[in-house]
C-alpha cells in the first residue's frame, strides 16, 4: 500500500547548475515517488550520512563540473562502508560517455546522460529498486 | 530481534529502518514498538511550527546547534503534510540544515504526506519513540503549520514554538483560531523587518486573553544570522522547567497518551470501515441512497456500525 | 501608425481574410492547432497594422543611439564597428589558458572572456578539501596573483579588453587583474573590460554564491564606488539574464528578472550614497540567445527599451549613458543536444543571427560539443567562425535595426516589454529582487517554466531535433576534450610552493587589516587589493570575509 520509492536527490561538488536535478526530483514526485532534496554543495560524506538517516531506497546525483569520476565513486564506498551497499546509485549530467564504464565498475547503477527522458530514468528506478 | 538490538546500542540505520517500517505501516514495526515502549519516555519532544516561509527549517537548524553545543543529542523530524494526489512528494528541509548532516549527534529524518488521512501524525508518533529509545535527548518535530494534521503532530509535543514573520497582517488573525492557543513559545523570525515590533505586540494582545499560568514569551529572532536564538533556546528552558515544576508535564504527558490512544482507536475504526472493501462498498451504496433521498445519513450510519459490530 | 480611414479599410481586409481563411480550414487545416513561441506563447497566424493600432513610432523606436534605444544603443551599429566577438574560455592552469588565450587573438577574436574553475569562483584555494576533483575542470583555476601573471603573461592589458566570469569573489579578480596591470606598467585607468559580479543570478540560477545578500551588494556596491573614480573603463557588473534562461526561463522571465536584479542593484547603490549618473553608465548585461530567432530579437529590443524607461523613470537618470542598456549575448548552452551535435553548429548560427539583429555589442558562441565538455580548439574555431560569417557575409550588419517595422517584431517586442512589467511589478511588491528570492518567488517561478518545457519535451508536443525526432544510431563521439587530473596536484604544489616564499608577515598584516574593514563600513577594495598584492591567497582572503559575513544559505522552492 503506502510505500513510495525514497529518492535522495543531490548535486554532489561545487556545481551549482540545478536545473536538472530540480526537473528530475519533480518527475521523480510525479510518478509518486518521495525524494528528499538536498540541495547544493553536498560532500559525498554528507550525501550519505543522509541517505543512511531518511533510509532511501536510491540515491540519485547531477553533476556537471567534470569531477564525477572523483565524487561518485566516493560515494558508493562511503555506503558500502555503512554496510547500506542495496541502496541503488545512479548518476547524471554532462559525463561523456568514456566515463560511464569506469563509473559503472565503481559501483554506480547507471548513468543517464543529456537527453534522457525522465520517464527513462523513472522506468530504470522503479524496475531497478526491486532488484536490490 | 537484531533491528532492536542495534537501535538500544544507538545504530543509526537501524533507527532509519525502523522509522521505514512505521511510516510503511508495517505490522512488525509495531510489535517492535509494543516490546520496547517502555524504554521510551526520556526524550524531551519540541514542537516547531507557522505559516509557510516563517523560515522553520532555518531556525530549527540554529536552535539545535544551541543544544549541541551543551552536547545534547538531537532528533529532528521534518515534516511535510503537503502533497499532491500522486503520492510522491518533494521533502526539502534538510536543504537549510546541511551543516547538522555530518554531526554524529543530530539525526535528520524528513517526512511525507503519503496521501493518506491522518496517519501522518501516527508515523511522526512513532518516529518520536524511534528517536528516544534511539538516545536522543531532544527531539523536534518541524511542520509547517496550516491545518488540522499539523496541530495533531505538534499537539503532542512537550514545547511548541509558533514561528511567525512580520507582514502576515490579517493572516495572525486567521492563524489565530486555530493555531495560536498551541503555541508555547513565539517567535517573530525575520525581524530585521520592517513591522517586527507590530507583529510581536499583535500576538501579545492575543495572548493577553490565554487563561493558563503560563503565559506565552514573545521573541524576536533573525535566524539566518543567529539572532536571538539563545534567548529563544531560554525560553524553550524555562517552559521545560515550569511543566517540570507545576506538574503540568505529567498532566500533559497523560492526555497526551489519551489523545494518541484515542487517536489509534479512531484511525483503526477508520481502516475498518475503509480498508474492508465490502464494506467500502456498503458504504458507496449507501451514499447513493441518501443521496437520492432513499434513506438519510442517520440510518446509514446505524447501519454501518452494526455491520462492523457483527464482523 | 495609419490614419483612421486607412486603417478601418486594413482591418476589414484583415477581418475578411480570416473569415475566408477560416473555411478553407475545413478543408485544409494548419499542421499544428495552435503555434507557440520557443518560450510557449502562441502565435497568431499573421500580424498587420491592426496589431499596432496605438504604436507610436517615436515613444516605442525613436532613433538608434537615442532614448529609448530600441533601435540600438548606438546610432551607426555594426556600419561603425562589429561587435566584440569574445570567445568565453579557460581551464586547467593558468599556464594552458594563457596558450589557448593567445591562440583566440591569432584567429581574430577582439576580447578575452575568462571562465574560473568552481573553487575559485567559489572562494576555495585548489588545496582546499571541497576543491577535490574541481580543480581546473570548467574553467581556470586562480589561487593567487602568481596564478593571474602566468594568465595574462605576454598580453598587454591596455591592448585587450577582458571579461570574467566571476561573481561572488569578484573584488579579489579583480584586484589581481588591477595588480598585474601594475606590474605591466598599466595604469588602473587604462584596464577595460567586464567582471560580471551580478549575485543575485548566483542565488537564482547559477549557484557559486558565498555570501549573504547584505554584505554582497556592499561588496558590489564598493566595487561601483571604487572603479567610478579609479577604473573607470570598467564594466562593474554584467547583469545576467544569460543564467536565468539557461535555469529554463521563457524570455519574458528574463527580461522581467534580470531587470529586477538591476533595480536592486541601482537601489543599494543610490542607498549608499552614489549618485546614480555616477555608476549607471557602468553598468552593463548579459543575454541570451535562444532558437526562436524572432522572439529572441523582439526580446533584445524590449530590455533595451524597457531599462530606459526604468533608468529615466524610477531613477532619474539624466545621462544618456546612463539609459543606455549595453549588452553581451552568448548562446543558450541548454539548446545544444549530445545527439548528433554537428546540428548544434546550426543552432548557434541562428542564435548569432538573433543576437546580431537584436543588437548585441559583444558575443560568445557556443561550440558543438558542449553539450558533452569542454569544446576543443577545432570546434571552438568553428563557432567563432560562426560569428565571422554572420558578420562579413550575411549581409545584416549592413543597415541598423533592420527588423524594426515589422508587425510580428514591434508587436512581441511590445508583449515582453509588458510581460516583463509584470514581473518586476510583482516583485515590487513582494519588497524587490533579494526578498523575491529570499521566498524562493523567482526560483519556483523559472522552474515552472522549465518542468513545462521538459514535459512538452517528452510529450512530444516540442520538437528537438535529433532528440525525439530524427534520431540516428550514434556512436560515442571522440576526440573530446579531457583536464588533465593532475591539474590538482600542479595547483597544490604551486600553493605550498608560494607559502612557502612569499613574506607571510605581510600576509598576516594585510588579512588583519582587511578583517578589520570589513567588520567597520569601508570600501573594501584597496584592503583586497594590498593583500593581493602581497600574495595573500583568494581563499585566506575570502576566508576572512567568511569569517565575518557568514555564508548565504539557498532558498529551495520546488
Amino acid at each position: 500500500m503506502d510505500r513510495p520509492i525514497r529518492v535522495l536527490v543531490a548535486k554532489p561538488g561545487l556545481d551549482g547548475h540545478d536545473r536538472g536535478a530540480k526537473v528530475i526530483a519533480r518527475a521523480l514526485r510525479d510518478a509518486g515517488m518521495e525524494v528528499i532534496y538536498t540541495g547544493l554543495r553536498q560532500t559525498p560524506e554528507q550525501i550519505v550520512s543522509a541517505a543512511i538517516q531518511e533510509d532511501v531506497n536510491v540515491v540519485a546525483m547531477s553533476i556537471l563540473s567534470g569531477a564525477h569520476n572523483t565524487l561518485l565513486p566516493k560515494v558508493v564506498e562511503l555506503l558500502n562502508a555503512e554496510g547500506a551497499d542495496d541502496v541503488l546509485v545512479v548518476g547524471g549530467g554532462v559525463i561523456p560517455d568514456d566515463d560511464i564504464p569506469f563509473l559503472k565498475e565503481k559501483g554506480i547503477a547507471e548513468v543517464f546522460t543529456p537527453g534522457t527522458p525522465t520517464q527513462v530514468t523513472i522506468d530504470y528506478i522503479r524496475d531497478n529498486v526491486a532488484n536490490k | 530481534m537484531e533491528l532492536v538490538e542495534k537501535l538500544l546500542s544507538g545504530n543509526k540505520r537501524a533507527a532509519a529502518r525502523l522509522i521505514t517500517l512505521v511510516e510503511n505501516k508495517d505490522p512488525k514495526a509495531f510489535e517492535t514498538l509494543k516490546e520496547i515502549y517502555h524504554k521510551s519516555g526520556n526524550a524531551y519532544v519540541i514542537g516547531i511550527t507557522g505559516p509557510p516561509g516563517a523560515g522553520k527549517s532555518t531556525l530549527t537548524d540554529k536552535l539545535v546547534k544551541v543544544f549541541r553545543k551543551r552536547d545534547k543529542k538531537v532528533g529532528i523530524i521534518a515534516v511535510d503534510p503537503t502533497s499532491p494526489f500522486t503520492g510522491g512528494s518533494i521533502l526539502g528541509d534538510r536543504v537549510r540544515m546541511s551543516d547538522l548532516n555530518l554531526d554524529p549527534g543530530v539525526f535528520i529524518r524528513s517526512m511525507g504526506a503519503r496521501g493518506h488521512l491522518g496517519g501522518l501524525s501516527e508515523s511522526t508518533q512513532a518516529a518520536v519513540k524511534i528517536l528516544d529509545i534511539y538516545g536522543c535527548d531532544y527531539i523536534f518535530i518541524e511542520t509547517v503549520g496550516v491545518g488540522q494534521s499539523e496541530v495533531d503532530i505538534v499537539k503532542t509535543c512537550d514545547t511548541t514554538i509558533m514561528v511567525m514573520v512580520p507582514g502576515l497582517g490579517d493572516d495572525i488573525q486567521a492563524i489565530k483560531a486555530g493555531i495560536m492557543e498551541i503555541g508555547d513559545v513565539f517567535a517573530v523570525n525575520k525581524a530585521d523587518r520592517d513591522g517586527a515590533k507590530r507583529t510581536a505586540r499583535e500576538i501579545n494582545m492575543m495572548l493577553d486573553f490565554s487563561k493558563s499560568d503560563w503565559r506565552p514569551p514573545v521573541e524576536l529572532v533573525v535566524a539566518i544570522d543567529n539572532k536571538g536564538i539563545e534567548e529563544l533556546f531560554e525560553q524553550v528552558e524555562k517552559h521545560k522547567s515550569y511543566l517540570e515544576e507545576s506538574g503540568q508535564k505529567e498532566v500533559r504527558r497523560i492526555e497526551n497518551c489519551k489523545n494518541e490512544i484515542v487517536d489509534l482507536v479512531q484511525q483503526k475504526l477508520m481502516d475498518m470501515i475503509l480498508d474492508k472493501s465490502s464494506k467500502e462498498e456498503m458504504i458507496n451504496k449507501l451514499s447513493k441512497e441518501v443521496a437520492a433521498r432513499k434513506t438519510d445519513p442517520y440510518s446509514a450510519c446505524k447501519l454501518v456500525l452494526e455491520k462492523l459490530r457483527t464482523t | 501608425m495609419f490614419d483612421k480611414g486607412k486603417m478601418t479599410q486594413i482591418k476589414e481586409g484583415v477581418k475578411a481574410f480570416e473569415e475566408k481563411t477560416q473555411k478553407s480550414l475545413e478543408k485544409r487545416p494548419e499542421r499544428q492547432e495552435k503555434f507557440y513561441t520557443g518560450s510557449g506563447d502562441e502565435v497568431n497566424r499573421l500580424y498587420t497594422p491592426v496589431d499596432l493600432e496605438d504604436f507610436d513610432y517615436n515613444e516605442e523606436l525613436g532613433l538608434p543611439g537615442q532614448y529609448p534605444y530600441t533601435r540600438g544603443a548606438q546610432p551607426t551599429m555594426y556600419r561603425g564597428r562589429l561587435w566584440t566577438m569574445r570567445m568565453y574560455a579557460g581551464f586547467a592552469t593558468a599556464e594552458e589558458s594563457n596558450k589557448r588565450y593567445k591562440y583566440l587573438i591569432e584567429q581574430g577574436s577582439m576580447g578575452l572572456s575568462v571562465a574560473f574553475d568552481l573553487p575559485t569562483q567559489i572562494g576555495y584555494d585548489s588545496d582546499h578539501s571541497l576543491s577535490e576533483g574541481e580543480v581546473g575542470k570548467v574553467g581556470v583555476a586562480i589561487d593567487s596573483l602568481a596564478d593571474m601573471e602566468l594568465l595574462f603573461d605576454g598580453i598587454p592589458l591596455d591592448k585587450v579588453s577582458t571579461s570574467m566570469t566571476i561573481n561572488a569573489p569578484a573584488s579579489v579578480l579583480l584586484a589581481m587583474y588591477i595588480a598585474v596591470g601594475e606590474k605591466q606598467g598599466v595604469s588602473p585607468d587604462k584596464l577595460r573590460g567586464t567582471i560580471q559580479n551580478d549575485i543575485l543570478k548566483e542565488y537564482i540560477a547559477r549557484g557559486t554564491y558565498i555570501f549573504p545578500t547584505e554584505p554582497s551588494m556592499r561588496l558590489i556596491t564598493n566595487i561601483f564606488e571604487y572603479c567610478s573614480k579609479e577604473v573607470p573603463k570598467w564594466n562593474t557588473i554584467s547583469i545576467s539574464g544569460y543564467h536565468i534562461r539557461e535555469a529554463g526561463s521563457t524570455a519574458a522571465q528574463e527580461v522581467g528578472f534580470t531587470l529586477a536584479d538591476g533595480i536592486a542593484y541601482v537601489d543599494a547603490a543610490i542607498k549608499a550614497g552614489l549618485d546614480v549618473d555616477s555608476f549607471a553608465p557602468r553598468l552593463s548585461f548579459f543575454f541570451n540567445a535562444h532558437n526562436d530567432l524572432l522572439e529572441e530579437v523582439a526580446k533584445f529590443r524590449a530590455a533595451r527599451r524597457l531599462w530606459a524607461k526604468i533608468m529615466k523613470e524610477r531613477f532619474g537618470a539624466k545621462q544618456a549613458n546612463s539609459m543606455r542598456l549595453k549588452f553581451h549575448t552568448q548562446t543558450g548552452g541548454s539548446t545544444l543536444t549530445a545527439q548528433q551535435p554537428e546540428n548544434n553548429i546550426v543552432r548557434v548560427a541562428i542564435q548569432t543571427l538573433a543576437a546580431v539583429l537584436g543588437g548585441t555589442q559583444s558575443l560568445h558562441t557556443n561550440s558543438k560539443d558542449e553539450a558533452l565538455a569542454l569544446p576543443t580548439e577545432d570546434s571552438v574555431r568553428v563557432a567563432l567562425r560562426t560569428q565571422q560569417i554572420v558578420a562579413y557575409e550575411s549581409g545584416v550588419t549592413n543597415t541598423v535595426d533592420p527588423l524594426a517595422g515589422s508587425y510580428y517584431i514591434e508587436a512581441k517586442t511590445k508583449e515582453i516589454e509588458d510581460r516583463a512589467m509584470e514581473y518586476i511589478k510583482k516583485i515590487d511588491e513582494i519588497g524587490g529582487a533579494p526578498r523575491a528570492i529570499d521566498m524562493g518567488y523567482i526560483q519556483q517561478e523559472i522552474m515552472d517554466a522549465a518542468y513545462q518545457y521538459q514535459k512538452e519535451v517528452e510529450s512530444n508536443d516540442r520538437i528537438v531535433v535529433g532528440m525525439n525526432k530524427f534520431q540516428i544510431e550514434e556512436e560515442a563521439p571522440k576526440g573530446l576534450l579531457r583536464v588533465d587530473p593532475s591539474v590538482g596536484k600542479l595547483q597544490k604544489d604551486k600553493l605550498a610552493k608560494l607559502r612557502n616564499e612569499r613574506d607571510n608577515g605581510a600576509v598576516k598584516e594585510k588579512l588583519e587589516a582587511l578583517k578589520k574593514a570589513c567588520e567597520g563600513n569601508d570600501n573594501l577594495m584597496p584592503f583586497i587589493l594590498d593583500a593581493v598584492r602581497v600574495y595573500g591567497t583568494l581563499g585566506e582572503i575570502c576566508g576572512v570575509m567568511r569569517e565575518v559575513f557568514g555564508e548565504y544559505q539557498q532558498s529551495v522552492n520546488l
